[in-house]
């Protein structure tokens, strides 16, 4: 007789369920944000994330940002060659790698190599049960372990993301003046021509700082709620991935658009 | 020592991360091409400027002399006016002359500036009129499609 009313309160509680998940994760979000200035202040901390974000991610970063602007530069040019055009090439290369793909793909890079490791770090600690000891002892969790981690992810994304667009633009330059042998002044005067200082490389940097936020507070969020249990730690480092990409392509669409449309 | 040692590494992180931004600005971007020098500027009235834009470089013989900073219509003359801030140090005649020319076939549009015989130069605020309108090429083709047409109808009139 219950099967009607069994299903609507189900519907009732996932609702319920998801609602205060969205709360909680808002909640953690304004107290990182709030606690940025107080983590500034123990920089050692923070040093020590970024050290652990960004330096360890550099390789990676820098590496996949030349195969980027290798590839871009090969088929950048196999396009433009056709409209006669093929010293636009470092503007090609220049523009969508400033405007898009160094912020995006260092995004996802970044979520990948550190995101994972911070949520399996801050769920292992809460499954080790070292969370709640620090709040036994009166020193809180999301101050001392969570603030400096989001602050270094903060710092760490944007210089990411230069560098993979700096090393993409040398890859494009290699694969289109080097080895195709496009006019070297025209590929670096195009490209000076075409790139604004503040609308393409700022809005650039604006993207990465707030897609740093995206995936570390993501990475963050799903370690400080996974279940206590190695299949959770183990299910949050998948989500974090899953989400914190969504999330990047999702806003990238939604900052274009604000950024870049006329 | 390990915290110390982390440090230096952390420096370089953040020297390699602020090197990529400088490089994006100074060698990718524009930043070296903005100019802080003195202006003065001018105004100039089209009857079509095409595709030009704010921005967009003004040269004599090929060197940029101004830029281009805002274009709007005039709704008396139904005309576009032109604001140009000129480079202070190049000085040209009052009765210079204007045209939109293109880089290219399907490069950016730029205004030539062509120098006047005038003794008198031009001062802030001056307005040049002597200007040669954007070549639309929809018009060009369109009067080449004419003219094409107009023989043929003359054609067996003639024989």
């Amino acid at each position: 007789m219950s099967g009607p009313v069994d299903l609507l309160a189900r519907l009732g509680a996932s609702v319920r369920a998801g609602l205060a998940d969205i709360g909680d994760a808002a909640r953690l979000l304004l107290r990182l944000l709030a606690l940025v200035p107080a983590a500034l202040a123990r920089f050692r901390l923070v040093a020590d994330q970024i050290h652990f974000l960004g330096n360890h991610s550099l390789a990676i970063i820098g590496v996949s940002g030349l195969f980027v602007g290798f590839v871009l530069g090969l088929q950048g040019y196999y396009t433009l060659q056709r409209y006669g055009s093929g010293d636009a090439l470092g503007l090609l290369v220049a523009l969508s790698l400033v405007r898009e793909l160094g912020p995006v793909v260092a995004a996802l890079l970044f979520a990948g190599r550190a995101g994972t490791a911070l949520t399996a770090e801050i769920g292992l600690m809460k499954s080790g049960e070292q969370l709640a000891a620090m709040e036994m002892m009166a020193v809180d969790p999301v101050r001392r372990v969570l603030a400096p981690r989001f602050v270094g992810g903060l710092i760490a994304m944007p210089l990411l993301a230069a560098v993979f667009s700096a090393v993409g633009i040398i890859g494009g330059w290699v694969v289109g003046v080097l080895l195709i042998g496009v006019d070297a002044g025209a590929f670096w005067s195009q490209m000076q021509g075409g790139v604004d200082v503040f609308k393409d490389v700022g809005n650039g940097v604006v993207k990465s700082i707030l897609f740093g936020l995206t995936v570390t507070f993501v990475a963050l969020r799903q370690g400080h709620a996974c279940r206590p249990t190695p299949e959770g730690v183990a299910r949050a480092t998948t989500r974090t991935v899953v989400m914190a990409s969504l999330a990047v392509l999702g806003l990238d669409f939604v900052l274009t658009a604000l950024m870049f449309s006329i | 020592m390990q915290k110390s040692r982390n440090d230096v590494w952390v420096g370089l992180f953040v020297v390699i991360g602020v090197a990529a931004l400088l490089f994006l600005a100074l060698r990718a971007g524009n930043l070296m091409s903005l100019s802080f020098d003195p202006t003065y500027r001018i105004s100039a009235r089209f009857d079509n400027i095409g595709g030009l834009k704010s921005g967009a470089a003004v040269k004599s013989a090929g060197v940029v002399v101004g830029r281009v900073k805002a274009i709007d219509f005039d709704d008396k003359m139904f005309q576009a006016r032109v604001d140009i801030e000129m480079q202070q140090r190049y000085a040209f005649p009052k009765d210079s002359s204007l045209k939109i020319l293109t880089a290219g076939l399907l490069g950016e549009q730029y205004l030539g500036i062509e120098p006047g015989a005038s003794e008198q130069n031009l001062v802030a605020g001056a307005t040049i009129t002597q200007t040669q309108s954007a070549i639309v090429l929809e018009t060009l083709i369109s009067q080449f499609l004419y003219s094409k047409a107009a023989d043929a109808s003359d054609a067996p009139a003639a024989k």
